[in-house]
């Protein structure tokens, strides 16, 4: 059957470089002594530890708890011993370091008890969660939590089922192996996928560059009913819009889903992950990783969560002129701050660049405003706007053009004819947003803490003024009443403010308050007795003593004159 | 000639009574002005801008009473807003106010903090928990970094440490490229 095919707007045509890492069938990468595994690998929070330092784990057994729902379990890729949890510097364009499980394997590989569940009689329910403990995220680079993906939207059912295999970044050719040797896997996990979003159709999106990945899926997918269609080499064709809309003509509007729509979309290596993690009880603790561009042996190999990069590295042999490495592709990708870095979950390509593969960009010239990244751009933005917008920090004119429909893919950049790093200034305005959104809120949080504080504070001052007006008032009547017990009985409730007008009783009132508490007070002081003295030497006591005879001539001599106390 | 006086001076009536409905009617409660300087403001509630929070600084620029260059948490970037808002000139920080400092949080050595509670009173925005008596601690993601709890502390206790960058929070730098060089002839 030929489906119809949609178009994008935009898109660029880049030197596609992948045959120079498919000539070699998927290896397995060498079990290194020592594996740094990052907790956070996912959106949506770090997962806590749930090991400790010296603690024995086994293969694939949970180290890191989802938070929530929103983030996905990390677990062990080897057995061995955890030596420490502690901040190690991650893959990441920052440099910036974040907490890690340090596992030193023992090389003995032993898994925990695999258990496999049978699918077909599993609720949706129960396999989302199965999905959320076996740390299924997006393989395709951004590394979303699968399960999250999965739930139903807002307009009901997920009618079409997607399967990215487009793969449109140049150099990186890790699912065209993987469709090529494992096309029975990832129809087997898109099976899955459509059960639990019980989905009309399954597309199997795969660019026309791959013709025996496509054959390989063909001769898989039959039995799973599964379709795949061939779509035009174009980059981005893989962005999840993009190939969302050459499938099924859909255009997704900024904010939403494609869950909205009737559409969600996978990656081929999520697929055959979560065909591993259902049907043989085992969780993602490992990935298929492109090692190309300036190296001797291009290819792709399995490499378990958490190996150093520079010990893959040795495997291909980057020659002499290297100068950096790339992680992700030459459009999108970003160089790695260091190598002796971990692979992570969204890991999909090491790239050797030398200058004479990569040259270093030419000088940036001013925009002239020719108007080739906007025809250029998939996602029907105007960058050269955001160009200027993010240049001259103008937010929040930048987000008003849309700036957050940005994916990053770079064809902006790469047909500008003056050279600008286009996507570094979206990248800036972006993540600046981002942060004053951040403090926004923050403040907005701190505003009502402190004036809720403050109303706290007066109701208290006011509630303690009330309850010593109350008390006052009451002590006033007992005296009343105690001096007058001839007088007809004084008006039982009466408040300071109704007995004002009484001016001169309310003074005698006032008198006798004061001569009650000073009594009270003399009372008190004459009561003290002096403390703690039975064990005191003979002598001390006899001091004692006579200084309190002292003390009560004192007090006698003050009772007699009661006027003028000073 | 006085048929157009008595026009005139009704048509004066009666859009002086509409004028006059209008102004009560229509009256707008409050300032807004202040609500719009407060939004610029952190919210820190910190005080060294020489009033007791961010609304009554909020309150005494709108009323022309305070420069805009008091807030020292603001930075330049808060001066700048307001300087747009107010429309006046900007102006760098006022030196006696303070300097900018990096974001900070208040942290409590827990085992020489004696449970007096000082800091907690001092705290405006009730970051901090503890009774009498008992080990007090702050509530990090509610901190606002203003410093306010670490004079009243007897034993000197509380450290103000700035807040690590995170990979969440993490910014891309601003992009800094070399432009071509024209050379004239």
């Amino acid at each position: 059957m030929l489906a119809t095919l949609f178009k994008f707007k935009g898109g660029v045509k880049p030197a596609s470089h992948k045959d120079e890492s498919t000539q070699t069938p998927i290896a397995r990468a060498p079990l290194p002594p020592l594996l740094v595994v990052p907790l956070r690998q996912s959106a949506g929070g770090t997962p806590q530890p749930l090991v400790k330092p010296g603690q024995k784990v086994l293969k694939g057994e949970r180290i890191g708890a989802p938070e929530e729902n929103f983030s996905s379990a990390i677990h062990a890729p080897t057995s061995g011993t955890v030596r420490a949890i502690e901040p190690r510097m991650l893959p990441h364009p920052s440099g910036l370091s974040a907490p890690c499980v340090v596992l030193e394997a023992d090389g003995e590989e032993r898994w925990i008890e695999r258990v496999p569940v049978n699918y077909a009689a599993a609720s949706p329910d129960a396999l989302r969660d199965l999905l959320r403990d076996s740390g299924i995220v997006g393989l395709g680079g951004a590394a979303f939590p699968s399960h999250i993906k999965l739930k139903p939207g807002a307009a009901g059912r997920i009618e079409t089922l997607i399967i990215n295999g487009a793969e449109c970044e140049p150099w990186i050719s890790c699912d065209d192996m993987l469709m090529r040797e494992r096309a029975e896997g990832i129809v087997r996990g898109a099976a899955i996928l459509r059960h639990i979003v019980s989905a009309d159709r399954v597309l199997v999106g795969i660019e026309d560059n791959k013709p025996q990945a496509i054959a390989a899926l063909r001769a898989a997918a039959p039995a799973a009913g599964i379709e795949v269609v061939p779509v035009p080499t174009r980059y981005p064709a893989g962005g999840e819009k993009q190939l969302i809309r050459v499938l099924t003509g859909i255009e997704i509007p900024y904010g939403r889903l494609g869950t909205e729509f009737g559409v969600q979309c996978f990656n081929v290596g999520t697929a055959y992950s979560a065909h591993r993690a259902i049907e043989l009880g085992e969780p993602l603790i490992s990935r298929i990783v492109t090692l190309t561009g300036n190296v001797e042996r291009p290819g792709n190999v399995e490499v378990p969560i958490g190996t150093p990069i520079d010990g893959l590295l040795k495997l291909v042999s980057p020659k002499a002129d290297t100068d950096r490495f790339i992680m992700g592709g030459p459009m999108m990708g970003f160089t790695l701050p260091r190598t002796d870095l971990p692979v992570t979950k969204a890991a999909n390509c090491i790239l050797a660049a030398s200058p004479a593969l990569f040259p270093p960009q030419a000088p940036e010239m001013p925009c002239i405003r020719c108007g080739a990244c906007t025809r250029a751009c998939p996602a029907e933005l105007q960058p050269h706007e955001h160009y200027w917008f993010s240049r001259a920090k103008n937010f929040g004119k930048a987000q008003e053009y849309g700036i957050f429909d940005c994916i990053e893919c770079g064809c902006c950049a790469y047909v500008c004819p003056s050279n600008i790093r286009l996507v570094d200034y979206y990248r800036f305005a972006k993540t600046s947003m981002r942060a004053l959104e951040r403090e926004k809120t923050a403040s907005d949080a701190a505003r009502q803490r402190f004036e809720f504080r403050n109303q706290r504070e007066e109701r208290e001052k006011a509630e303690k003024a009330a309850r010593l007006a109350a008390k006052t008032a009451a002590a006033r009547q007992a005296i009343a009443g105690a001096e007058k017990p001839a007088a007809a009985v004084p008006a039982p409730a009466q408040t300071a403010e109704e007995s004002a007008p009484a001016l001169p009783q309310l003074d005698e009132a006032k008198k006798a308050l004061i001569a009650a508490a000073i009594a009270r007070a003399q009372a008190q002081k004459e009561g003290v007795q002096p403390k703690n003295i039975d064990n005191l030497a003979p002598e001390k006591q006899a001091e004692i003593r006579e200084i309190e005879a002292r003390r009560a001539k004192v007090r006698e001599i003050a009772k007699t004159p009661p006027e003028e106390p000073v | 000639m006085i048929t157009a006086l008595l026009v005139m001076a009704g048509i004066a009536v009666v859009l002086g009574a509409l004028l006059g409905y209008a102004s009560i009617r229509f009256k707008v409660k409050g300032d807004p002005l202040v609500d719009k300087i407060d939004a610029i403001l952190p919210q820190t509630q910190c005080g060294q801008c020489g009033f007791a929070g961010c609304k009554p600084y909020a309150q005494a620029i709108a009323r022309g009473e305070a420069e805009i260059n008091q807030c020292p948490p603001g930075g330049e970037e808060g001066i700048r807003k307001l300087a747009d808002l107010l429309g006046k000139e900007f102006k760098p920080l006022s030196a006696e106010h303070g300097t900018e400092k990096p974001k900070q949080v208040a942290v409590i050595d827990e085992a020489l903090c004696i449970g007096c509670t000082l800091c907690a009173q001092a705290c405006p925005v009730d970051a901090i928990v503890g009774a009498a008596k008992q080990m007090h601690t702050v509530v990090a993601p509610l901190c606002t970094g203003c410093e306010l709890c670490v004079p009243p502390c007897p034993v000197d206790c509380i450290a103000m440490v700035p807040v690590p960058e995170t990979v969440e929070t993490w910014k891309w730098k601003y992009p800094v490229v070399q432009m071509k060089v024209v050379e004239h002839a």
